[in-house]
């Protein structure tokens, strides 16, 4: 928040050519911006749909991912969404997190994306924060492996409690079984 | 397979034989066993439009130990396939299963890891009906077909054999 | 065992006798147990914890005397063996097993209920006997067979569930959508809405025990389901709006059936009127049951009419409209309460708003295409296909291949009748979606259950899960 030493992001570049950093844009919600000011490291990324609200992700690291969500609950994010995951296999870091905010007196909605390495895939649990993460954090967990730290109860929600393997992982086949047709093979 | 059939002599008892088949299609008790869109179909059928009471089944019991038809209706998980075992093993015979929708018959569109492909691994099938939901038209033709399948059956089943 | 993360500790084993407690499908002796978070004291005033009452271990109501300080509750372990009975605890808490297969749960829900008498004091819901994998299916169909897929998730008001993925579809294609396509959209999901809250009053209806709503709610449906099946060409799971518009124009004379529906739907909502609200027996059991708060629902992400009820001025087609509904006009009807009997009064009240869109629909329905014109994601016309080429290749491109969604990643979410239901989609340019994640209004609700249910007695909490209308195909996926 305030501490950091770096001199990376701590400057604005407005003319874009100075440094060889990226120059972070501020957005222009009174909201987001706040928030941008109290987490440098948070970019801030939104555009206009055809239909519906503005969209604005907020790329948060793992560390800063509960201080930011307080502040979000606090800023007037009262209403929980949803959380999912999304394996982009490939790519490094393997897995995004993706908390949807909603705030109904102000009428926005806020993505708030963690990404999570796949060879060490914990995030910290924010369902102290938004009790109704719990469920969904479950789910995140039974289906594509993701520990979340601090959760009090991290079961298979929707599998079989003794299922081996997260099936929404993109290594993990989806599991269609050949059709047999008539004639293929004698059935007794 | 509906259960294997007792081939003993019953010249003599035909007429009875038709009797106990009649009174068995006649007033047959489904157990409720929706899981997905079919139940709603099935809940459809059994409504005021397309009425399963003339065909003496509007008693849907909860209980399997009282019920002895089985409209295994929806999709049907890797995780309640213990438990529709389990509801099948607890009904009295004679018993009869209706495998409705696409889904039940075969696992329909879901050609994954979540779903049975067939109700038919788990409990034997006396009818298939098809269709992703049956109407309930659909549901009723199967119905009406398994109870000419009882009507021409024969009225010992042995127990026991799946 | 599977790779359950252990992020409690083991605590030191208690001085009294402790069953070893056998997690399910798993014989492994060295299988470690997993404690409650929090231990509640019966009879102190509850803590906050009870709204994490969800959180008890894998399908176990774990001992609660393992701090030795508190030696209050000696529970007993209930392996969750589908076989076994449940026990009676010293304390005179019984572990009640409500479903699946059960008749008043709306679907395959199970219940743990932990009751005192009769009063429950914990519950645990259960949920994952309807998974179907639709997500992991989502990523295997193209587009256009994409909403063959999610219209069964919500199987009550499979329109809404395709609106809100075409809509998310074509935000990522960047089509615009005519006004007529834009307006039959908005009078079939209205429709659904009638549609599915008539099941809901029925189903509702039966459970609290006027066992006659069941055929009343049903037969008033069956005039809307002949509606849709007159246009779509089935009464459910229709596949009916698809990116880019709709799948057929609607038919000639479309007006009057719709008025008829209405009319039907409009009279029986009048003999329901009088049936049900000032029923002395109705009131009793709806009234001060199943009491939400606002702030409960926003931090749970209930929404839709549960949250209503409960005071929370909040409806997406008002917020956040979409396919142009901003153009009609309609009242949000609100609750004080938050209790099923306001639940039921809202639920009512939509249906008359629905009514009074659709209405509007029907005389202001423009003229126009009932689909994007865009070649390259609507299939062209069939008699164009002999006369040119192109329109050949689109039409056969578009079959065997799929039209291909540029790269990017968007959450739409519409006003389903049990809330808000989002798809969030993330394509990688591909012909199908590389992750369809559904954000199901139920699951949010059957989360919810324990705050809404302790302290209850077991009759009225079938009262408040049906008033609760949760569809276990939202739930489960």
């Amino acid at each position: 928040m305030a501490d950091e030493t770096t001199p990376i992001e701590a400057v604005e570049d407005t003319d874009g050519g100075g440094t060889a950093e990226e120059p972070r844009v501020l957005p222009d919600d009174p909201i987001l911006a706040k928030l941008a000011e109290a987490f440098p490291e948070v970019a801030f990324t939104s555009f206009q749909p055809l239909v519906g609200p503005r969209q604005d992700t907020a790329h948060v690291s793992r560390d800063e991912l509960l201080a930011f969500v307080e502040a979000v609950k606090a800023a007037g994010f009262e209403t929980f969404i949803d959380l999912s995951a999304t394996d982009h296999l490939v790519s490094d870091p393997r897995y995004d997190v993706n908390i949807n905010l909603l705030s109904m007196q102000h009428a926005q909605r806020l993505l708030i994306k963690v990404v999570v390495p796949g060879g060490e895939p914990t995030v910290p649990s924010i369902s102290e924060i938004y009790a109704g993460a719990n469920f969904y954090e479950r789910e995140a967990w039974d289906l594509f492996g993701i520990e979340f730290a601090g959760h009090t109860d991290l079961t298979r929600l929707l599998l079989p409690d003794d299922w081996e393997g997260h099936p929404l992982r993109k290594d993990y086949s989806v599991g269609s079984v050949p059709v047999q047709f008539k004639g293929s093979h004698k059935s007794s | 397979m509906a259960g294997q059939v007792d081939n003993h002599p019953s010249f003599l008892l035909t007429t009875l034989e038709k009797g106990v088949n009649w009174t068995r299609t006649r007033s047959m008790w489904p157990a409720t066993f929706g899981l997905a869109c079919c139940a709603i179909e099935m809940m459809a059928t059994g409504a005021a439009h397309h009425d399963l009471a003339r065909f003496g089944m509007e008693v849907f019991r909860a209980s399997p130990r009282q019920a002895d038809l089985m409209v295994v209706a929806g999709r049907l998980s890797q995780k309640m396939a213990p438990v529709l075992r389990q509801v099948y093993d607890q009904m009295a015979e004679p018993k009869w299963v209706i495998s409705m929708g696409a889904c039940a018959s075969t696992g329909g569109m879901f050609n994954n890891y979540a779903l049975v492909q067939g109700v038919d691994e788990i409990v034997p099938v006396d009818i298939y009906v098809p269709g992703c939901p049956p109407g309930p038209q659909s549901l009723m033709h199967g119905i009406l077909t398994l109870q000419e399948k009882i009507m021409a059956g024969e009225i010992r089943r042995s127990t026991g054999i799946v | 065992m599977s790779e359950t993360p252990h992020t409690i500790e083991d605590d030191p084993q208690p001085p009294a006798a402790e069953p070893t407690v056998e997690p399910e499908g798993a014989a492994s002796p060295g299988a470690e147990r997993r404690r409650v978070h929090d231990i509640w004291v019966a009879g102190t005033e509850e803590p906050e914890y009870v709204a994490h009452a969800t959180d008890e271990g894998a399908q176990e109501m774990l001992p609660r005397d393992l701090d030795p300080a508190i030696r209050i509750q000696q529970g007993v372990a209930v392996v969750d063996d589908y076989l076994e009975e449940p026990q009676i605890i010293e304390d005179e808490r019984q572990i009640l097993n409500m479903g699946p297969q059960h008749p008043a749960t709306h679907g395959v829900l199970r219940l743990h209920l932990e009751l005192e008498g009769e009063t429950i004091r914990r519950v645990k819901p259960i949920i994952g006997y309807l998974h179907t994998g639709m997500e992991k299916t989502a990523e295997t169909l193209n587009y256009m067979q994409g909403g063959t897929n999610v219209t069964r998730m919500d199987y009550l008001s499979p329109l809404n569930n395709e609106l809100a993925y075409a809509l998310a579809v074509e935000q990522l294609l960047g089509v615009e959508i005519p006004a007529r396509a834009q307006a039959i959209r908005v009078l079939m999901t209205e429709l659904n809405r009638i549609a599915s809250h008539l099941i809901w009053v029925a189903t509702f209806g039966m459970d609290i025990g006027a066992l006659s709503m069941m055929i009343y709610g049903f037969r008033e449906r069956e005039a809307v389901l002949a509606f849709f099946e007159k246009v779509t060409g089935l009464r459910m799971n229709h596949n009916y709006i698809r990116p880019g518009g709709v799948a057929a124009d609607l038919p000639p004379g479309w007006e009057d059936d719709v008025d008829g529906a209405l009319d039907i739907v409009r009279a029986g909502l009048d003999d329901y009127v009088d049936l049900l609200n000032g029923n002395p027996i109705f009131i009793d059991r709806t009234q001060g049951v199943g009491v939400i708060t606002p702030e409960e629902a926003q931090a749970y992400g209930v929404t839709g009419p549960i949250a209503r009820a409960a005071g929370v001025n909040f409806d997406l087609r008002k917020a956040f409209p979409y396919s142009g509904i901003e153009q009609y006009d309609f009242d949000i009807p609100l609750g004080k309460h938050g209790d099923t009997y306001d639940r039921y009064l809202v639920r009512m009240e939509e249906i008359r708003q629905s009514m009074r869109i659709v209405e509007q629909v029907v005389e202001t329905m423009p003229a126009g295409d009932y689909r994007t014109d865009d070649r390259k994601v609507t299939p062209p016309p069939r008699k164009r296909i002999d006369e040119s080429m192109e329109a050949l290749i689109h039409h056969f491109k578009l079959f065997t291949e799929g039209f291909k969604v540029p790269a990017g990643e968007v959450y739409q979410a519409v006003e389903s009748p049990r809330g808000e239901l989002g798809m969030h989609l993330v394509s990688k340019g591909g012909a199908k979606p590389w992750r369809l994640h559904v954000r199901t209004p139920s699951f949010a609700t059957v989360q919810a259950l324990p705050v809404m249910m302790t302290d209850l007695l077991v009759a009225d909490v079938i009262a408040t899960l049906a008033s609760l209308d949760p569809v276990l195909g939202d739930v489960d996926r």
